[in-house]
């Protein structure tokens, strides 16, 4: 199909979903209204659970088992990356050369900043039940805290640092153990994934019962998995060559 | 301003995908679809959204009130965003093998079986 012809199917559909999406919207409750059907369960569901930050009682307490199939969607898209990304026919792994320049003040300011950002994504997992974060939002800054180290210019001690094979078992460990304290639940008889712990004083850090666990948890698998991933280019990027290839003419 | 966030959150999704369509690179297409999905964003926190209404976070310190915004919705944006980042990582590792075997990150170049 032509580029043009292309552009004119697109149109013709994209024209029929903004007329069906404005029919929808004109249907809907207006904007902005005090009324919001799910948030009138959601907010006591999760005061009754004494978890201060709802959207964490949302996907660690009552949504729980969408958050575990989120997890797998994480590990299996990790799995798919590194079983796409591994080297193949012909490519050899290559040691990391010092190559390029990087100029003083980003290998100060990554050298400074990578204890804080790991301090702030320690900080943002352990409180995701209290102040907005959690363990998704952490394991993503700890993640990037380990990258520092390459944005510092020194591959080779972002590879020493990263010792790939416990980032891999942290990754799979953590996303097991999700399933196990839900596990814990089931074998208690109040359901799998059920808020089994004890849930402590509102609006402390000992509360919500499972919430901090699992935020815990997700926290580890979620580092893991950035780590993992990001791992995969880099090493397509920086850690092999390709056989000198012939480009194709066809 | 009532239709506003919508036709933001509707806008994105087609000029996301009229990206795809256009793009002469599967880099471009990934970043494309990214857009596309930040358009559901836009519209789930407009669904949840009330005006004057507080963060779903009763922080230590403050009290709890029902005048939030809709938690639920946020918590699926959540859920959306990390599908998003596993979907393009999935993307971004498929152009490198495409590059591989094709030598050629052109959408419309690939239309040749290659066994």
């Amino acid at each position: 199909m032509s580029r043009r012809a292309r552009l004119l199917v697109f149109g013709l559909g994209a024209a029929g979903l903004a007329v069906m999406f404005a029919f929808a919207v004109a249907g809907m409750p207006p904007f902005g209204t005090s009324e919001h059907l799910y948030r009138d369960l959601a907010v006591p569901a999760a005061l009754q659970h004494r978890t201060a930050n709802v959207v964490s009682s949302v996907n660690f307490d009552q949504r729980a088992l969408d958050t575990l199939g989120e997890e797998v969607i994480l590990l299996s898209s990790v799995i798919g990356t590194a079983a796409l990304l591994r080297p193949t026919r012909g490519e050899v792994r290559r040691p990391t050369t010092r190559g390029g320049h990087v100029s003083d003040s980003t290998t100060l300011v990554s050298y400074l900043l990578l204890p804080v950002t790991v301090l702030i994504g320690l900080d943002v997992v352990a409180h995701g039940h209290l102040t907005p974060g959690g363990g998704f939002q952490g394991g993503v800054v700890l993640a990037t805290a380990v990258h520092l180290l390459y944005l510092a210019g020194r591959y080779e001690s972002l590879e020493r640092l990263r010792p790939l094979t416990w980032y891999v078992w942290t990754e799979g460990l953590s996303a097991a153990s999700f399933a196990v304290i839900g596990l814990v639940g089931l074998a208690q008889g109040s359901g799998f994934l059920a808020n089994v712990a004890p849930l402590g004083s509102f609006q402390s850090l000992l509360s919500a019962g499972t919430v901090p666990i699992l935020n815990v948890v997700t926290g580890a698998a979620v580092a893991g998995g950035g780590v993992v991933l990001l791992a995969q280019f880099f090493g397509q990027a920086i850690g092999t060559t390709r056989p000198p290839t012939r480009r194709s003419t066809s | 301003m009532r239709i506003f966030a919508y036709a933001v959150a509707g806008w994105l999704v087609l000029v996301g995908a009229m990206g795809i369509l256009r793009s002469r690179n599967l880099i471009q297409a990934t970043v494309s679809l990214s857009v596309a999905q930040s358009g559901t964003y836009v519209l789930l926190l407009a669904v949840g959204y009330q005006w004057e209404g507080a963060a779903p976070v009763f922080s230590p310190g403050s009290t709890p009130t029902s005048d939030v915004v809709d938690p639920v919705v946020q918590a699926m944006a959540l859920t959306d965003i990390v599908v998003s980042a596993t979907v393009t990582a999935l993307l971004l590792a498929l152009t490198i093998q495409i590059e591989k075997t094709h030598h050629t990150v052109d959408p419309d170049k690939l239309q040749q079986l290659k066994g």
